[in-house]
């Protein structure tokens, strides 16, 4: 009985993990890429939940149109926010990029607060078969679990195809290592960093649908807390690693899950960060991330 | 060598020298009245200089004369106060460091900028960027124009490594290669952008004698193969009146000599200001 209870919170974790590791690729791309935390993103997360809501609620569209306007919206408010928030602010100090990604993620909050109002909405999950009954009827595995970490592995292979072997990757690699003499030779930094972001958005919408799927309370806070664990995933596997956000993000998950489980769950949040900390002194760059050798 | 390499050089179209084969071409840069100012001070002031189709040319002076100014200048990296740059014929006055590459010029760097994580192949793949075409979606989904692209991008790719004799490194991270392989890697990769001047921003620098005659050797080569121009700056004084068929002289952000090889070396004003500090030295 207790490895079954075991087994069903290890898929929570992983569940949870993987919508975590989803929004963590976001981080770390923008990151990788455009040298700045967008504190912003988790909201970008809740805006995508909410247009899903819209679609489904008000539209009476099925699941699967919202989730792709929920994408659309969300990959064209990451461009805008890029283009008229931070986009100025290139060669800014990076402490003006982070205030002004703080002010932009408050900004989407009260937004969302205007058109939506503060109170919760209930979200009406995305997917709809039966869940998955094992040993007897003992070990129930949801539809959501299944597709969120079936979403999350289609990602991750498509994100490190396209890293790795299109144009457009490459440049984003060149653009991440050396801005300048990408410039020189001829690759379109501007546009590298918009299609980061429109990626990382299109993700965090999501992340937003899958999110809210698995826990249904909708509201414009919705997407600050697992935002920021999404970013402490992606410091956790090394910030700037697409790898890493992964893997960083399902260890997270899974160590939530569990540590709410087994020790407290008062104390899950804490422990999650407790562990965190502990990483960083142990090792600075996180579990993948590369030793950065600075030039003098 | 450097007999045989000397050209005879024609005034063009008035205070300028190109090769004579060049003559009858349009000059690939020809920089007019150009200069930069960095808060009053004058880092580059009255720059005129016309290159050849097929020109090596030199850009030579004392450390902080200017002359990496002057390809930051020509690259857009600055943008001049004074003056105009014109490329093949055509005035660059606002345009970007994209455009400008896209017009023709790729550059090298004095402290090598490679993109350290990824393979040789792909350094020069991201020079070759703007000459693949295919969609991003074309791309993850593997469908047959990516297969196409990309056997004839990695069929290019070889092809311009093969001239250093590097397409065994082809896999090999390029951080990983030697100081002289990643000094070749970079020309490569700039070649790889189809320039029709290319600029080397001290090739010979940490190389050997050895290695540099051999760099020599390829710098001609490269020029004879692709008929482009070739512009370097370079204190290796072998290597510069040994390849260089029109050379200017940099001194505090002026050109205070231009010409060939033998008449820079015999140029009072060039021994005192740059070749006279050597020989006290």
């Amino acid at each position: 009985m207790i490895r079954v209870s075991f087994l069903s919170n290890l898929i929570n974790g992983i569940s949870l993990g993987s919508v975590y590791a989803i929004i963590a690729l976001g981080y770390t791309m923008v990151y990788g890429i455009a040298k700045m935390l967008n504190f912003a993103h988790g909201d970008v997360i809740m805006i995508g939940a909410y247009i899903s809501f819209c679609v489904t609620q008000y539209l009476g569209l099925p699941a699967w149109v919202s989730v792709l306007a929920s994408m659309l919206v969300c990959t064209l408010l990451g461009m805008t926010i890029e283009r008229l928030a931070y986009k100025p602010l290139r060669s800014a100090p990076s402490l003006a990029v982070l205030i002004t990604a703080i002010g932009m993620s408050y900004f989407l909050q009260n937004i969302a607060q205007l058109i939506w109002s503060a109170n919760p909405k209930s979200f009406t999950s995305v997917v709809a078969f039966e869940p998955l009954r094992l040993f007897g009827g003992k070990l129930i595995i949801t539809d959501e679990a299944i597709v969120t970490v079936l979403v999350c592995v289609v990602i991750m292979i498509c994100l490190t195809l396209f890293t790795e072997k299109t144009k457009m990757g490459k440049a984003m690699r060149a653009v991440s290592e050396d801005k300048g003499a990408a410039q020189l030779m001829g690759i379109n930094v501007n546009m590298t960093i918009s299609v980061t972001f429109a990626i990382g958005s299109a993700l965090a919408a999501i992340a937003g649908v899958l999110l809210c799927s698995s826990y249904p309370a909708l509201m414009p806070t919705t997407g600050s807390m697992p935002g920021i664990k999404a970013f402490t995933a992606a410091v956790f596997g090394g910030i700037g690693s697409i790898p890493g956000a992964m893997l960083g993000g399902i260890l997270l998950g899974i160590i939530e899950i569990l540590g709410k489980s087994y020790i407290s769950t008062e104390l899950g949040d804490a422990i999650v960060f407790a562990i965190l900390i502990i990483l960083l002194l142990v090792k600075p760059t996180g579990l993948l991330g590369k030793k950065v050798n600075e030039k003098v | 060598m450097s007999e045989k390499k000397q050209t005879t050089m024609v005034p063009y179209p008035s205070h300028a020298i190109v090769p004579e084969r060049d003559v009858h071409k349009r000059p690939v840069l020809e920089a007019r009245h150009l200069g930069i100012e960095f808060g009053g001070l004058k880092a580059v002031d009255d720059f005129n200089l016309i290159i050849g189709a097929t020109e090596i040319a030199g850009l030579i002076g004392p450390n902080g004369a200017g002359k990496t100014t002057i390809f930051n200048l020509i690259t857009k990296v600055y943008q001049p106060t004074m003056g105009t740059i014109l490329l093949d014929g055509r005035d660059t006055t606002g345009l970007n460091t994209i455009q400008v590459n896209k017009l023709g010029i790729a550059r090298t760097f004095q402290n090598i900028r490679l993109f350290d994580k990824l393979s040789v192949e792909d350094n020069v793949k991201i020079g070759l960027h703007n000459q693949m075409k295919y969609s991003a979606g074309t791309g993850v989904l593997r469908l047959p124009g990516y297969w196409k692209q990309e056997k004839k991008m990695h069929e290019k790719a070889l092809d311009l490594l093969s001239i250093f004799d590097m397409q065994d490194l082809a896999d090999h991270e390029a951080g990983s290669l030697p100081y002289g392989a990643q000094r070749r890697l970079e020309i490569v990769r700039a070649l790889a952008t189809n320039p029709k001047l290319l600029l080397l921003d001290e090739p010979a620098a940490g190389m050997n004698p050895a290695e540099t005659a051999e760099l020599m050797e390829n710098i001609v080569k490269i020029r004879d193969t692709f008929q482009i121009a070739i512009m370097l700056i370079e204190h290796d004084m072998k290597l510069v009146m040994g390849i260089c068929e029109g050379i200017a002289v940099l001194n505090y952000g002026r050109i205070i000599a231009k010409g060939t090889p033998s008449e820079i070396q015999n140029n009072p004003t060039v021994v005192e200001a740059y070749l006279g500090k050597k020989k006290e030295g």
